[in-house]
C-alpha cells in the first residue's frame, strides 16, 4: 500500500466528513439565504421536468442503495440474503436508477451548459457540482462490468468492511481497497470529494429535504414569543 | 443564539395542539420573519414626483434605505375636495412606480462624458494655448479637426472626463461664438418648465443672461393647438380633471385617456357612475373605447368632416330655429357671432372679407384710439352700429373699457343683433371653399365644386370708402355650415340625407361613420348643453392634433362647444391635454428663468421654424403652396413654405435665432462708431439691403446655430421631426435621408431664400444634460450627468389638478451627477472667467416679433406689408421686429446667475398684459434667501445660491402662490376691465406658499388673472370660467371667442371660417415604392405615431421593468388584413420606410389596428434592442426617422391681437400625421455587432 493510498483511502475520508459536517454548520449559522436548491426552474422550465425527476428519482435511490448496502454490517443480513445475492440485486437495481440518473442528469448538465439564460446566470459551483456527479455517475456504472467478474460479492464485501472502519474509526481501512480496480478506486476519492464540495455548493439543500413536511399538522401556528434557548 | 442549536427541539418542538389535533401550536423561532419586515422597512419617505412630460404630477412617496433609493409608492395625503367630489388620489401609473430603477441602472449617465476625439483635440490644443478660448477655436476654425469629431456623432466614443474640464470647454466654446458670431447663435432646448421649472429655469436663465436663445416646445411637439390662440387668444387653458366629474355629457375625441391620462382617469370612469354619458371617438379599438356607451370611429385624419356634421346637425336644429335660448344668449354675449364683417366682389363673387372696423366710418364711429382694432356689430333695439365694449382697441391706450358688459363705447345698454335676418336689405350669395374635393390616393374626396355659394342676408352701410355690404358672423357661419336658412337656397341642405356639404349624409363617405350616429351624438350633446347650460365636454388629444389641417380638426370641436355654450362652464368645455403642462406660477417663473430681473426682453424663438431652417427640411419641401390656397385667394400668393417663413420673420411676425448676419455686439460698435442709435443703424441698413437678416440665408457660415443646449430633453430620440435631417444637416453625422433635395431634383427654389451648397455639421457643439443615456446624449459631443427626479429640489404643476407639488432630494445626487441648477450654476462660474480678455460690458442688438398681450399685437390692422419689397416703411415694434439694445456684463454672468436682479424693484412684475409692483416681495426675498453681502454688481440683493432659493422666488413673486401678489394682479386687471376682481383672491390675500409646505402636502394654487379659470370652494378649474362669470374679454381681435379668422392669410389659405381639409399629400413614398425590394410584397400605410402605453414619450422606454411588459424593444401595430397582404405575422421584423429614412421594428399584428395605418408609440429609444436598416444600412432608425416637418403659413401670422407671436403661444407647428411609409417584412437582421467601417478605435 503505497501512502498516496493510505493518504486517499484512509485520511481523506476524515478530512472530507469534518469539511462537510462543520462546512455545513458555518453555512447553514452564516449564510441562511445561500441555504437554497437555487432551481432554475423560473427561467427556463424546458429539459427540467424530465431532467430533475429522473436525476432526483434516480440519485436518490442511489444514495440510499449506497447508504444501506455500504454501512450495513454482513452479519445482520446473511441470514436473509448472501453476498453474491446482495450484489445483483444491487447491480439490477442500481443500475436501472444509475441510468435513470445518467438520463436526467445528462439533460441537466446540457441544459446548464447550453441555455444562454441558465448558463449566464450559473455560478462555477452550479457547474461543477454537475459536472462531478455526472463523471461520478459514469464511474460508478463503470464498475458493474467489473462486478459481473466477481460475483461472489467479494468487492463488495471489502467496500463495505471499508465503509464500516471509517465511520466506525476503526484503522486498516485503506489496506482493504488499496489494491482494488481502479473504477472502484475512483469512484471513492470522487465520492468522498463530493463530501467537500458539499458544503460549498447547493447541495446543501440536501440536508433540509422536506421529509417533515409528510407528517407534519395541517395547519402550524407558531408562537409569537421568541423560542427562547436552554443552553 | 446559533441558528443549528435553537432548531434542536424535537422534542419539545410542540407545545400544544388544536382542532382534534389537525393543528399544531409551536415556539419555533421566527426570525426568518424579519427578512420579510426588512424587506419593506427603510429609513424615510421624501415626497418627490416624476418631471416626465405626462401632466401626473403625481405624488410618490419615495422610500430610502441605507442611502439607497429603494422603490416608490403613491401618496395619499392630497387635500381634500368638496363632499360632491372623489377625491384626487391614489395618483400615479405603472411607468412612474418603476422610476427608481433608474438610479442605479447601467444606463445612468454617471461622469461628464466628452466625445473621445473632442477631448484629444482639446487636450492637444491645451497644450498649445493656455486660454481656453483660442483652443476652442484652434479646433473649430480647422475643417479637418470639426469634421473628425463631428462625423463621429451618435456611433459611441464618449469618455469620461471632469467637472472642471468640461465646463471649460463649454465656457470656451460659448465665449468664443457670442465673440465671433454673436449671442444668438448659442441655442437651448428644454421643453414644459411645469415638469421640473427651476432645473427649466436654470439653464434658460444662463442663456437670458448671455443673450443666448431658449427654444419653444409646445408648438414643435405639435401639441400646441394653434386653434386655440386663434378663437380664444390663449395659448392653452382646459379644465382640470376633477372637472371631468361636473359633465354629464362626455366625448373622447382621439384622446386615449385611461391610457395617457391614467392618473386622472378615474373622474371620467366614477362620472358615468353618476349617470354621464360617454362618447368616444377613436378610429382604432382603443383603451378609451370601451369605456363608450358610443364608439364612433372615423377613418383617420378626417375628424373635421365629423365635427361638421355635427354643428350641421346642432346648427339647423337649434341656432336656425331659435330653439334654445341659453345658446342665442351665450352665442350673443360670448362670441363673435353678431360682428358684422365686409363682402367684397372678388371674381364676380361675393366674398366675406374682414371684420368691420371703427376706422372704417369718416368719424370713427367716436373711437379716436385704436380704431382700426375696434369691430362693430348692430344694436338690436336701436338698428344703429355699435361699438361693443371689450375688443382689443380699448385693451390698449385706454383704460376700463376692456369688458363683455353689454354696451357699446358710449356706455350705453347694447343688445348685439346676432342674425341679419329681419333686419337686412338684401340676401346674396356669399361663396365659401371647398376643399372636400382634392383628390388623395388615400382618402376619400366628395364631389363637390371647390367654390360653394350660398345665400345670406346682406346690408350696406356707408362707410368712408362708400357703400359696401356686411353680413353678421353668425350668417356666414350657418351658410358656411350648409345650414338650411329657410331662403330657399339649393346649396344648403333640406334634410340631413341631402350629400352636400356638411351633411351627416355627406361626411358618410368621407369618414365611414354611419349618419344616424353622427346625429345621435350631436342631438344628445347639443340638448344636453340645452339642458344643463353648457355641460358637455370633450377631451380631446394628439390623434387629431397633428395633422397638417388639424386646426379644422380642432375648430369643428371649439364649434360645437361654442355654439352650445359650454365654454367656461363647470363640466363643460374644450379639454385639450397634449404636452400642456400647466406652468401654474408661471408669473413667478418668468423672471427667473428668463433673467428678467436683469435684462428684457429675452431671446426665444419658435423650434418649428427653426429646426424647418437649420435642419435644411426646407430643402426637401415637396408641399407647394398653392396647393393648401384656398380657391377664393385674392391673389396666388407665390413662394415656397420658407418664403412665408421669412416674409413672416422680417415683418417681425415670428422671431429669429440667429437673428442677423452681423453679430449684434458688433453692429453696436458699428453702430456707436457712425455716432447712430443701434435700432435705427439696424434699420437703416436693413432696408438698404447692406444688412441682411439670418433667416434669408441659412446655409451661411455666419448664419448657422453654434452651440446647442439640450436639457430636461430627449430632442433627438423623441421629438425630432424629420430626425434623418437633424442628423445630416444640423450634426453632419452618419444619417438616413433617402431623398435628394430640391437642388438636385432640380425642384422650385424658395424666392427669399439664398440657395447654396447644403451645408452640413453646422453645429459646433452639442451639450446633454440627463440622467440616462438617451439617444440624444449619445449624439452630443459633451453629456453632463444630471440628478434624477429623486435627487434634487424642484416643483412640479400640471394642468389636470390644481396643486403645485415638490420634487424633493431624496438622496444626494449619486456617483458625479449634479442638479440642472448647479450645473448651469458651475457653467455661468466658469464662463465668467473664461470670458475675461475676450468679452467686457458689451451692448447686444435683441430682435422681437410683434409679442401678444403687449401693445405691439396691434401691428398691421389691413393687409399686410413687407418692408423688404419697399410696400411700407421698416419701423420696429410695428413693421419689422422691435429693436432694444441690451447691455450685458459678461464677467459677471455668475455674479448675476446667483442674485435677483434690479428690475424687479425698478420695473415690476406681470404677464399676459398687466403689470404690477413687486417691490414688496423683492423684499421679502432679501429676508428669507439672505442678501449678497461681497461687493460688486449683485450686492445688497436677494441670493439665488440653491434650487431651494430659485424656487422661493418663484413661489413669492407668483400670484398663484402668494396671495398678496395674486390681489394685486386681480387689482391690475380690474383697471384694464374697469371691473373689481379682487373678490377672487381676497379670501387667501394672507396665503404664502413656500417650499417646505409643498414638501409637507401638495397645495392649491391661488386663482389668478394669468389663468382664465378659477381655484375656489365652489368651482373645479374650468378654462374661460373667468371670461364667462367675470366678464373679462378673451385676448383675441373681438374680444369674443372668435369663430370668423379674418386675417388676410387666414383667409388666402380659406380657413375663415373651420371647414374639412383632407390631409396633405407629403409624397415621401413614390420615389421608394418597390425600388429598394427586398424580395418581400410592399404596402403603403398612414404612419400613425399616438403616445406610449409602456412610456412617458422616451423616458421609461429604456427601463427594464418597462421593457419586460412590452416586447422589450421597437414595436409597430398593424392591422391584420395588411399583415395578410404582405405575409407578416405576428413579431416578425418589418422596416418601415421613405424618402426620410427608415424604421425597424416588430410586428404587433392586432384586431385593434384599422386597415391602411401603422401604428408606432412614439419615442422608442434607439438605443435598446434595434437592429440595423436594410434600407439605409444604420441603425434602425426611431420613429421619426420617417417624418419630415413641415410648416403652415397661416400659423406664421403675427402683429394682429390674437394672431400674435407669444413664446409656445403661437407658431408653426410640427405635423407629422399626414406621412405615410412603406412598409415590409425584414430579410436580413443585421444587429451591427461589429465595429463602424473606417472609424478608427476610440
Amino acid at each position: 500500500m503505497s501512502t498516496l493510498d493510505y493518504i486517499l483511502f484512509g485520511l481523506y475520508p476524515y478530512i472530507a466528513i469534518s469539511v462537510f459536517l462543520v462546512g455545513s454548520l458555518v453555512r447553514f449559522e452564516r449564510g441562511q439565504y445561500t441555504w437554497r436548491s437555487g432551481s432554475s426552474q423560473m427561467l427556463r422550465a424546458t429539459q427540467l421536468r424530465w431532467g430533475s425527476n429522473l436525476f432526483h428519482v434516480g440519485i436518490l435511490f442511489l444514495f440510499v442503495g449506497h447508504f444501506v448496502g455500504l454501512l450495513t454490517p454482513h452479519w445482520v443480513y446473511e441470514h436473509f440474503i448472501s453476498a453474491p445475492a446482495k450484489q445483483m440485486t444491487a447491480i439490477v437495481s442500481g443500475g436501472i436508477a444509475g441510468v435513470a440518473c445518467f438520463i436526467g442528469l445528462t439533460m441537466l448538465l446540457h441544459r446548464r451548459l447550453f441555455d444562454a439564460r441558465i448558463r449566464a446566470t450559473s455560478s462555477v459551483m452550479d457547474v461543477a457540482v454537475l459536472i462531478v456527479l455526472w463523471v461520478q455517475l459514469v464511474l460508478g456504472l463503470i464498475t458493474l462490468p467489473y462486478s459481473l467478474q466477481h460475483s461472489d460479492g467479494s468487492v463488495m464485501l471489502l467496500l463495505s468492511e471499508w465503509a464500516q472502519r471509517i465511520v466506525t474509526l476503526q484503522g486498516g481501512a485503506a489496506e482493504l481497497v488499496a489494491g482494488l480496480d481502479w473504477p472502484y478506486r475512483l469512484h471513492l476519492v470522487l465520492g468522498i470529494t463530493i463530501f467537500v464540495l458539499f458544503p460549498f455548493s447547493r447541495l446543501v439543500h440536501i440536508w433540509s429535504a422536506p421529509v417533515g413536511y409528510v407528517f407534519r399538522s395541517y395547519q402550524v401556528v407558531r408562537r409569537r414569543a421568541p423560542a427562547r434557548s436552554t443552553l | 443564539m446559533s441558528r443549528f442549536l435553537d432548531r434542536l427541539t424535537y422534542l419539545r418542538k410542540v407545545v400544544g395542539d388544536f382542532s382534534n389535533g389537525h393543528g399544531v401550536v409551536t415556539t419555533e423561532d421566527r426570525g426568518w420573519e424579519d427578512a420579510y419586515r426588512n424587506r419593506w422597512a427603510h429609513d424615510r419617505i421624501v415626497r418627490s414626483t416624476h418631471g416626465a412630460n405626462c401632466t401626473g404630477s403625481c405624488s410618490w412617496k419615495i422610500y430610502v434605505k441605507g442611502g439607497i433609493v429603494t422603490w416608490e409608492t403613491q401618496q395619499t395625503d392630497y387635500p381634500r375636495t368638496r363632499p360632491d367630489l372623489p377625491n384626487h388620489e391614489p395618483r400615479g401609473c405603472s411607468r412612474g412606480a418603476s422610476y427608481s430603477w433608474y438610479l442605479y441602472s447601467a444606463n445612468r449617465v454617471k461622469y461628464p462624458m466628452v466625445r473621445g476625439r473632442l477631448l484629444r483635440l482639446w487636450r492637444a490644443a491645451k497644450t498649445q494655448q493656455r486660454d481656453p478660448v483660442a483652443a476652442w477655436r484652434s479646433i473649430v476654425e480647422d475643417p479637418a479637426k470639426a469634421q473628425s469629431y463631428k462625423s463621429m456623432r451618435g456611433v459611441g466614443g464618449l469618455v469620461r472626463s471632469t467637472w472642471d474640464e468640461v465646463n471649460e470647454i463649454i465656457a470656451a466654446a460659448n465665449a468664443f461664438t457670442v465673440k465671433t458670431y454673436g449671442p444668438d447663435r448659442i441655442i437651448g432646448f428644454s421643453p414644459i418648465p411645469a415638469m421640473s421649472m427651476v432645473s427649466y429655469a436654470a439653464g434658460s436663465r444662463y442663456l437670458s443672461l448671455i443673450g443666448g436663445v431658449s427654444m419653444s416646445f409646445y408648438d414643435w411637439y405639435c401639441d400646441l393647438p394653434p386653434s386655440s390662440p386663434q378663437t380664444w387668444g390663449e395659448q392653452t387653458d382646459v379644465p382640470e380633471s376633477a372637472d371631468w366629474y361636473n359633465s354629464t355629457f362626455l366625448m373622447l375625441w382621439g384622446s386615449n385617456v385611461p391610457q395617457t391620462r391614467t392618473p386622472d382617469a378615474h373622474f371620467m370612469t366614477e362620472v358615468r357612475y353618476k349617470g354621464a354619458k360617454v362618447a368616444v371617438v377613436t378610429p382604432d379599438y382603443s383603451e378609451a373605447s370601451k369605456f363608450a356607451d358610443l364608439w364612433l370611429h372615423p377613418k383617420q385624419g378626417t375628424d373635421a368632416a365629423l365635427a361638421m356634421a355635427m354643428g350641421h346637425v346642432i346648427l339647423s336644429e337649434y341656432h336656425a330655429k331659435g330653439k334654445s335660448a341659453y345658446f342665442e344668449d351665450y352665442c350673443r354675449r360670448y362670441t363673435d357671432m353678431p360682428f358684422l364683417v365686409r363682402l367684397v366682389e372678388r371674381d364676380g363673387r361675393l366674398v366675406p372679407d374682414r371684420f368691420l372696423r371703427a376706422s372704417d366710418f369718416a368719424d370713427k364711429l367716436g373711437q379716436a384710439n385704436n380704431a382700426d382694432w375696434k369691430t362693430v356689430a348692430i344694436d338690436e333695439a336701436t338698428g344703429q352700429l355699435a361699438v361693443p365694449l371689450g375688443s382689443v382697441g380699448f385693451r390698449w391706450g385706454e383704460q376700463g373699457k376692456w369688458n363683455l358688459e353689454a354696451r357699446d363705447a358710449t356706455g350705453a345698454e347694447a343688445k348685439l343683433r346676432l342674425s341679419l335676418a329681419g333686419a337686412s336689405d338684401d340676401v346674396r350669395a356669399v361663396a365659401f371653399p371647398y376643399f372636400g374635393g382634392i383628390k388623395h390616393e388615400h382618402f376619400p374626396h366628395s364631389e363637390h365644386p371647390d367654390i360653394i355659394e350660398r345665400r345670406i342676408p346682406v346690408k350696406t352701410i356707408a362707410t368712408k370708402d362708400g357703400n359696401v355690404q356686411v353680413a353678421a358672423v353668425f350668417d356666414l357661419f350657418l351658410a358656411n355650415y350648409g345650414v338650411d336658412r329657410g331662403i330657399g337656397d339649393v346649396n344648403t341642405a333640406g334634410s340631413f340625407d341631402d350629400d352636400l356639404p356638411y351633411t351627416p349624409a355627406w361626411q358618410e363617405k368621407i369618414t365611414g361613420v354611419a349618419r344616424e350616429q353622427v346625429i345621435a351624438v350631436a342631438r344628445a350633446f347639443a340638448d344636453n348643453a340645452d339642458k344643463t347650460k353648457g355641460k358637455s365636454m370633450v377631451i380631446l388629444g394628439a390623434a387629431i392634433n397633428h395633422w397638417y389641417h388639424a386646426d379644422m380638426n380642432y375648430r369643428g370641436i371649439i364649434n360645437l362647444l361654442v355654439m352650445c355654450g359650454c365654454v367656461g362652464q363647470s363640466g363643460g368645455g374644450w379639454s385639450h391635454y397634449v404636452g400642456q403642462e400647466k406652468l401654474r406660477p408661471q408669473c413667478g417663473w418668468l423672471p427667473l428663468a428668463f433673467a428678467l430681473d436683469w435684462h428684457r426682453p429675452p431671446r426665444q424663438q419658435n423650434s418649428t421654424s427653426f429646426f424647418y431652417a437649420h435642419t435644411s427640411q426646407w430643402r426637401h419641401e415637396t408641399i407647394g403652396v398653392d396647393e393648401i390656397l384656398s380657391p377664393l385667394a385674392p391673389r396666388r400668393l407665390s413662394g415656397s413654405l420658407i418664403d412665408f417663413n421669412v416674409r413672416a420673420e422680417r415683418m417681425g411676425w415670428l422671431p429669429s435665432a440667429p437673428q442677423l448676419e452681423v453679430n449684434p455686439l458688433k453692429l453696436t460698435r458699428d453702430a456707436a462708431a457712425a455716432g447712430k442709435e443701434a435700432g435705427p443703424y439696424a434699420t437703416q441698413l436693413l432696408k438698404s439691403g447692406e444688412l441682411r437678416m439670418s433667416c434669408e440665408d441659412p446655409d451661411n457660415p455666419a448664419n448657422f446655430p453654434r452651440n446647442m443646449f439640450v436639457w430636461r430633453s430627449n430632442l433627438l430620440g423623441s421629438s425630432g421631426k424629420g430626425h434623418e435631417y437633424f442628423l445630416k444637416y444640423l450634426l453632419g453625422t452618419q444619417h438616413g435621408v433617402q431623398g435628394k433635395d430640391l437642388g438636385e431634383e432640380g425642384g422650385k427654389k424658395p424666392e427669399e431664400v439664398v440657395w447654396r451648397k447644403a451645408a452640413q455639421g453646422k453645429l459646433d457643439l452639442l451639450v446633454t444634460l440627463d440622467f440616462r443615456m438617451s439617444t440624444t446624449c449619445m449624439y452630443s459631443d459633451i453629456v453632463l450627468p444630471t440628478a434624477t427626479w429623486y435627487e434634487k429640489h424642484d416643483m412640479n404643476t400640471s394642468d389636470m389638478h390644481p396643486f403645485i407639488h415638490p420634487l424633493s432630494a431624496a438622496v444626494d445626487p449619486v456617483w458625479e451627477a449634479r442638479s440642472d441648477w448647479e450645473i448651469f450654476k458651475g457653467i455661468a462660474r466658469t464662463f465668467s472667467d473664461v470670458c475675461r480678455g475676450h468679452l467686457g460690458v458689451e451692448k447686444d442688438l435683441v430682435l422681437t416679433p410683434l409679442m401678444h398681450d403687449t401693445p405691439a399685437e396691434l401691428g398691421q390692422a389691413f393687409e399686410p406689408k413687407d418692408w423688404r419689397k419697399g410696400e411700407i416703411e421698416p419701423i420696429p415694434g410695428k413693421t419689422m421686429p422691435q429693436m432694444t439694445v441690451i447691455e450685458r456684463d459678461y464677467p459677471n454672468t455668475y455674479r448675476k446667475f446667483t442674485a435677483l436682479g434690479p428690475l424687479m424693484r425698478k420695473v415690476g412684475n406681470g404677464g399676459k398684459g398687466i403689470s404690477w409692483n413687486t417691490e414688496h416681495e423683492v423684499d421679502f426675498l432679501g429676508r428669507l434667501n439672505g442678501t449678497v453681502t461681497e461687493p460688486g454688481v449683485t450686492q445688497g440683493m436677494p441670493r439665488i445660491e440653491s434650487d431651494i432659493d430659485a424656487a422661493e422666488v418663484i413661489l413669492a413673486l407668483a400670484p398663484e402662490t402668494n396671495g398678496e401678489v395674486a390681489v394685486k394682479s386681480w387689482a391690475a386687471l380690474g383697471k384694464a376691465t374697469g371691473r373689481e376682481h379682487t373678490h377672487l383672491a381676497r379670501p387667501r390675500e394672507d396665503d404664502k406658499l413656500r417650499f417646505r409646505d409643498l414638501q409637507a402636502q401638495p397645495r392649491k394654487i391661488i386663482s389668478s388673472p394669468t389663468w382664465s379659470g378659477l381655484e375656489s370652494e365652489h368651482v373645479s378649474y374650468n378654462a374661460g370660467y373667468t371670461n364667462v362669470h367675470e366678464l373679462i374679454p378673451w385676448r383675441t381681435l373681438t374680444g369674443r371667442q372668435q369663430l370668423y379668422q379674418d386675417h388676410p392669410w387666414m383667409l388666402a389659405f380659406g380657413e375663415g371660417l373651420c371647414l374639412y381639409r383632407p390631409p396633405v399629400d407629403t409624397k415621401a413614398t413614390a420615389p421608394m415604392r418597390g425600388t429598394r425590394s427586398n424580395g418581400q410584397p410592399e404596402i403603403l400605410l398612414n404612419f400613425i405615431t399616438p403616445h406610449q402605453k409602456w412610456g412617458i414619450h422616451s423616458t421609461y422606454t429604456d427601463n427594464l421593468m418597462m421593457l419586460t411588459l412590452s416586447r422589450g424593444g421597437p414595436i409597430v401595430w398593424l392591422s391584420e388584413t395588411d399583415a395578410k397582404k404582405i405575409g407578416v405575422e405576428d413579431n416578425d421584423w418589418v422596416e418601415a420606410f421613405n424618402v426620410n429614412g427608415a424604421l425597424v421594428a416588430r410586428a404587433v399584428v392586432s384586431q385593434r389596428v384599422n386597415p391602411g395605418m401603422i401604428l408606432m408609440y412614439h419615442a422608442q429609444e434607439k438605443i435598446v434592442n434595434v437592429p440595423g436598416s436594410e434600407i439605409t444600412g444604420a441603425r434602425g432608425g426611431i420613429h421619426n426617422s420617417v417624418t419630415r416637418a413641415t410648416v403652415k403659413p397661416t400659423h406664421m401670422i403675427g402683429g394682429y391681437a390674437q394672431q400674435s407671436y407669444g413664446f409656445n403661444y403661437y407658431g408653426t407647428i410640427g405635423t407629422n400625421r399626414d406621412e405615410f411609409v412603406v412598409v415590409r417584412k425584414m430579410v436580413n437582421v443585421d444587429w451591427l455587432d461589429r465595429p463602424l467601417a473606417g472609424a478608427a478605435a476610440e
